[in-house]
């Protein structure tokens, strides 16, 4: 049973067309990685998604309300959060008052905020540091602490490790798993093929604004040749 | 001759001007930093507050005290819902897209202009301050009311910045001001803040133009000079930041006071505007504002 259904989303920058019959369908408490090259529309579909940018055409349905007609600032009021790409904290500002902004929505703010620092305890040490002094693991763990206080169903997350060590980003692989532990939908947006394999559950390939290929996990393992095919490894 | 009196004087005259001006430009600077909106019209949310003043004075009978005190809580309220639905009506509509939000607030200011010429004449028309009460000083007396401008101004600018530090309101409007679209994701009604902030931009130019019709006159053109001097004070104290815009408040209006008791209004207005040009050649990002926070 799935939790978000999205259909067919269209959406131009312009005249260009940036999402071509754009679909997912994600169940809760599985990780599914959406990948592809740059400019491929990852980052579009996801704001699409959160209605940031104007869909034409398409249709989401999250717990079997039909969210399509809802404006932009209610959809993370419906349970789907996003973490964006580049993080966009908001870097003058305290851990905590980061995360005040993630519950300002929330009627139980004290219970949410004590679920997202459950699953990062890692912040509850520096909740008066500026976040811009953060490090970029410590921030990225930020940036998912603030989406989890909206307590989502179905959590988005645009190249979470772009641009983090290699010890930062195992770091943001177990936040994940935690995340997907916790019965959260999450679809994950990754250019590394090998930061995602361990986490997946199941694998889209995304080209020019569509989606040409789904796997499961154990396909891709199985045959790692479909990488090359779909996203050239090592991209 | 003692030049001391004339010091006093002059500073007196020079912090009632900065109170005014402060009201004034923060609003401005708030509507800006936020929504990132040149409002042009705002002088004439100026304009309407001293109108509402003195169409209080005129139709409310008994002390002009109480008429006062009225215009000082309706006036800000109508205009402030009248500026609201501006924002709706036509900001939100153009997108808040720089060039065309210009155009746009200067179509507002002509059509608020010519609105009150055709409603209320031409003339200029004078309001008796709501207390006579003169504070003696060994050289002058000094009218108690120029006080009462000084302190409505502090309390207000002091509740904005406890408001916009403290409050969930506050931080709200600073989420969008840093990054709208983040803001959007976490479920805050962005277009509701920009309404809100817009109508409360306008509310303290509305307190402004309040306070300064029993000094002055109620006019349909009025609002040239607050919104000129608004923009220099804005620009000084660095575009958005509340700090910059009332040290660069105090600090013109001081300015102005002086050379204005000393020397002549005009050289006082060539001296701001000269300031502003040093202030734009040497430090673009304001006296006060950070540099690459827009
Ligand atoms: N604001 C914009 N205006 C015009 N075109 C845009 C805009 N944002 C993205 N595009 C274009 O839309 C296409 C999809 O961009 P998108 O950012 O969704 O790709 P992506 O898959 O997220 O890429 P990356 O892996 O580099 O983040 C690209 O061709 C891009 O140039
Ligand atoms: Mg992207």
């Amino acid at each position: 049973m799935s939790v978000m259904t999205v259909e067919g989303f269209d959406a131009f920058y312009g005249r260009s067309q940036a999402l071509r019959g754009f679909s997912v369908e994600l169940r809760g408490g599985e990780v599914l990685c959406l990948l592809g090259r740059n400019g491929a529309g990852k980052t579009t579909a996801l704001k699409a998604i959160m209605g940031t940018i104007r869909r034409t055409a398409g249709r989401i349905v999250l717990d079997g309300r039909d969210l399509s007609a809802l404006p932009a600032y209610e959809i993370p009021r419906a349970g789907i959060a996003h973490v964006p790409q580049g993080r966009r904290l908001f870097a003058e500002l305290t851990v905590a008052e980061n995360l005040e902004i993630g519950l300002s929505t929330r009627k139980s703010s004290r219970r949410a905020l004590d679920y997202a620092l459950g699953l990062f305890p890692v912040l509850t040490e520096r909740m008066h540091q500026r976040s811009g002094t953060l490090s970029g693991g410590e921030q990225t763990m930020l940036t998912m602490a603030r989406a989890m206080c909206i307590e989502p169903a179905v959590i988005l997350l645009d190249e979470p490790t772009e641009g983090l060590m290699p010890s930062a980003i195992a770091g943001i692989r177990e936040a994940v798993i935690r995340l997907r532990d916790n019965g959260v939908a999450v679809l994950l947006v990754e250019q590394r093929v090998d930061a995602v394999l361990p986490v997946a559950d199941r694998v889209a390939f995304m080209d020019h604004g569509e989606i040409k290929a789904r796997f499961t996990i154990d396909e891709v393992r199985n045959d790692l040749s479909l990488l090359h095919r779909y996203v050239g490894v090592g991209a | 001759m003692d030049i001391a009196p004339y010091l006093l004087l002059a500073t007196l005259e020079g912090l009632v001007q900065a109170s005014v001006l402060m009201l004034t430009a923060l609003g401005l600077s708030l509507v800006f930093g936020v929504m990132r909106v040149v409002n042009v019209a705002h002088g004439e949310f100026y304009m309407l507050g001293a109108v509402g003043a003195w169409l209080c004075a005129t139709l409310i009978p008994g002390h002009p005290a109480i008429s006062f005190a009225v215009a000082l809580i309706v006036a800000p309220l109508i205009v402030g819902l009248l500026a609201a639905l501006a924002d709706r009506a036509i900001l939100q509509r153009i997108n808040y897209n720089p060039e065309a939000t210009i155009v746009s607030t200067i179509g507002i200011s002509y059509i608020i202009q010519q609105l009150t010429l055709m409603t209320f004449g031409p003339d200029a028309r004078a309001v008796d301050p709501p207390f006579y009460y003169n504070i003696r000083f060994p050289w002058f007396g000094y009218s108690s009311y120029k006080f009462f401008i000084i302190g409505v101004a502090v309390a207000l600018v002091a509740t904005l910045w406890l408001l916009m530090k403290h409050s969930k309101m506050g931080l709200l409007m600073r989420a969008t001001q840093y990054d709208r679209e983040t803001a959007l994701n976490f479920g805050i009604p962005v277009g509701r803040v920009y309404s809100a902030v817009f109508a409360f931009g306008a509310m303290m130019a509305a307190v402004a133009g309040v306070l300064v019709v029993p000094n002055s006159q109620a006019h349909y053109l009025m609002g040239h000079d607050p919104l000129l001097m608004s923009f220099i004070v804005v620009i000084v104290g660095g575009l958005g930041s509340i700090p910059g815009t009332i040290a660069a408040a105090v600090l013109i209006g001081l300015s102005d006071g002086l050379l204005s008791v000393f020397f002549s209004p005009t050289l006082a207005k060539i001296a701001s505007t000269l300031l502003v040009a040093l202030v734009l050649v040497f430090k673009p990002q304001g006296l006060f504002g950070k540099a690459g926070r827009i």
